[in-house]
């Protein structure tokens, strides 16, 4: 083979990279700490809530889960400035990861709840505490912990989704690989570079979660 | 300028629907065969097999679909032929699909009682005959909701072959929109499309799933 | 001449060793009770005697055949011992009959009619003759676990090996499948049994293996093994102490 794959460019391109590497970061931080908040409020609302409020939120899940992230980030990009609401490209995709993971965690989340033995809210209710107290204090600590792994995983899938908000112009990873790649003309090697990063990322991210886990659910069982 | 009727539109996109709906059944479908291959050697008793199907799904799962796509494009080149973006999307995506298919289905697998592998063997069945016989039998059926309920993901993960050149749905959404200045019209019905190719598949797997989990419960 | 030959065999889990050299002869015929505490490695051993357990050390041979890593061995020492389990372990996606007639065909390639035949006489000998369209989980455990000695009578073996085969059993199911066992045995079916049947093993069996801590403690027949234990720890397991 005549090609010789080269990667002398990378000290040259390094705070490129490292922009793009914060950005992602950034967007992934973001998007789990209040797409998860979006989602414990959401799945509370499918699970507890007032019944008026359930179908729209139940529609807002589906509606998510059962299309592209790439057109819900153009959707918002693109499309929402019609109405006139404005938005940079970090702003947009920010708001589309909230929103994406907002979907999902509330599903994972609700299953959580939802495998409550009825005897802790009955607790909570002898304890007089209000439903929201009993949800707040006795329900939903061990609900996470049921569902960490799969919460986990899910926020692990979408920091790879967020590959795409390079499409909008946010100067995620992606976003400094195109740049880079356009310059040094080493598509493949840039490539590489950008894949092999989103693999430690993405390892460091579920080994990040895990520790969280550590921390949030010490040596407690979840009742089950 | 051209001027489009909603219907012009709608009929651009569903035409370019086919080539979703296309490339996923074959992303599905070719993923699934080499699926079948990376579980079967996942669960292989041999460690080297094992390990390296391990590290494959760990690859594929482990690093964005986006990435796969340009490094199949890009990669491919460098073999010296000019690739059709076809041909880069439908690779990567069925590598990418095989990598979920496989721990789906290693899961199921898995999920088969050890006394299941035991009392075939005792019955002196070899090894690929209990696997034939014994445990796909009853893995397939708790495989077929999260199955179904991973080809949504197919379906979604075609839309990122827009970026790479080929034209189907998302891509012949940005194609419009530049066409008509109507992004909100045309990204919501680009949304639509997707939701009604995955709702029913997303819906499916539900039921199929509340099926299985009653017909369990009878025991 | 003996059909069962264990030599020696020691078997580890990690640090933990479960066997330490045992050594047995059953011969044709023979109907071979093991007993003993939990964790004493009687299950263990037969699973080892089957091939579902890998030796460390020792040897055991079936009918002259060795058993050698391998899954053409195995395939063949298997061909010749047969294996009854706590659990039952059938098939569930399989109705009673075809659980008895599936091995047969895939192993014996034994054609369709024929393995049927067998089916039906192997059913009708347990007793379960107009059960052969029944799915597993509509019989009760004592019925799954005659379908079971049917599934491993069909292939035709030289003797069986029974773990605890009563044990998940609700204690009114017990009788129905320790008188198929009897009958075998008076059929002259070689049969080594781990159980907790003490009266059972007293009246059917040949011998007595009482083993304790991965060693064979005390051997006899039954009538002198229960009636005079040598040591005090056979004593301790029977109750006399």
């Amino acid at each position: 083979m005549g090609y010789q794959l080269n990667f002398g460019w990378i000290p040259q391109y390094m705070p490129v990279l490292l922009h793009g590497i914060g950005i992602t970061i950034y967007l992934i931080a973001v998007g789990a700490v209040a797409g998860c908040i979006l989602g414990i409020v959401c799945a509370w609302t499918r699970a507890l809530g007032p019944v008026w409020a359930r179908p729209p939120v139940a529609a807002y899940v589906e509606l998510i889960r059962n299309t592209p992230f790439m057109v819900q980030l153009f959707f918002i990009f693109f499309g929402l400035p019609s109405l006139g609401v404005q938005m940079n490209e970090l702003q947009a995709a920010t708001l589309a990861m909230i929103v994406n993971l907002g979907a999902y965690s509330c599903e994972i989340i609700r299953a959580g709840i939802q495998a409550t033995p009825k005897g802790q809210f009955e607790a909570g209710a002898s304890l007089a505490m209000s439903r929201i107290q009993t949800f707040r204090h006795v329900v939903l600590i061990p609900a996470l912990q049921r569902i960490w792994p799969a919460l986990s995983s899910q926020i692990v899938i979408v920091m790879l989704g967020s590959a795409v908000v390079s499409q909008v112009a946010a100067e995620d990873l992606t976003y400094a690989a195109n740049f880079i790649q356009s310059r040094n003309f080493r598509a493949f090697e840039t490539y590489i570079v950008a894949t092999v990063v989103y693999l430690g990322l993405s390892i460091l991210l579920r080994f990040a979660l895990d520790a969280l886990g550590w921390v949030l659910f010490p040596r407690r069982k979840a009742a089950r | 300028m051209i001027e489009f009727t909603y219907w012009d539109i709608i009929r651009n996109l569903l035409l370019a629907t086919r080539w979703t709906i296309l490339l996923s059944l074959v992303s599905f479908i070719g993923g699934g065969l080499v699926g079948l291959i990376v579980m079967s050697m996942r669960i292989s008793k041999n460690r080297i097999v094992s390990a390296i199907a391990r590290g494959y799904i760990e690859l594929f799962q482990g690093t964005p679909l986006l990435m796969q796509l340009f490094l199949a494009f890009f990669g491919m080149a460098l073999l010296g032929f000019t690739v059709p973006a076809w041909l880069a999307a439908g690779t990567a995506l069925i590598l990418w699909t095989a990598a979920f298919l496989s721990e789906i289905w290693r899961g199921c697998v898995q999920a088969i009682a050890k006394g299941q592998w035991e009392a075939s063997a005792s019955l002196a069945m070899s090894r690929f005959e209990q696997m034939r016989y014994v445990i796909l039998p009853q893995a397939i059926r708790i495989a077929i909701p999260p199955t179904v309920g991973f080809s949504v993901q197919v379906v979604k993960g075609t839309a990122l072959t827009s970026i790479i050149g080929f034209i189907e749905l998302t891509r012949a959404g940005t194609t419009l929109t530049n066409a008509t200045f109507q992004p909100f019209l045309v990204y919501g019905l680009v949304a639509l499309i997707y939701f009604a190719l995955c709702w029913p598949l997303s819906k499916s797997s539900q039921i199929l799933e509340r099926r299985l989990n009653v017909s369990h419960n009878r025991h | 001449m003996s059909l069962i030959t264990v030599t020696d065999v020691r078997k580890r889990f990690g640090e933990n060793e479960v066997l330490k050299g045992i050594t047995l002869e059953v011969g044709r015929g023979e109907v071979v009770a093991i007993i003993g505490k939990s964790g004493s490695g009687k299950s263990t051993l037969l699973r080892c005697i089957n091939g579902l357990e890998q030796i460390n050390d020792g040897a055991i041979s079936v009918a002259g055949a060795q058993l050698l890593p391998g899954e053409a061995a195995l395939r063949q020492l298997r061909l010749k011992i047969g294996m009854i389990f706590q659990s039952f372990n059938l098939f569930p996606h399989l109705t009673a009959g075809r659980n008895v007639m599936l091995s047969q065909q895939v192993v014996k390639k034994t054609p369709a009619p024929e393995a049927e035949g067998m089916a039906r006489r192997m059913l009708e000998q347990v007793g379960l003759s107009e059960k052969f369209d029944a799915y597993p989980d509509e019989l009760s455990g004592g019925q799954q676990q005659r379908v079971a000695i049917a599934r491993a009578l069909a292939m035709e073996p030289m003797g069986l090996l029974c773990d605890e085969i009563t044990s998940a059993l609700d204690p009114e199911l017990v009788s129905e499948v320790l008188a198929v066992v009897k009958q075998l045995a008076a059929e002259g079916m070689t049969l080594v049994m781990v159980t907790h049947e003490m009266k059972f093993a007293r009246d059917v069996c040949d011998r007595v293996v009482f083993m304790h801590q991965g060693r064979v403690h005390e051997v006899g027949p039954p009538a002198e093994v229960f009636a005079n234990p040598g040591t005090p720890e056979l004593k301790q397991f029977l109750g006399m102490l």
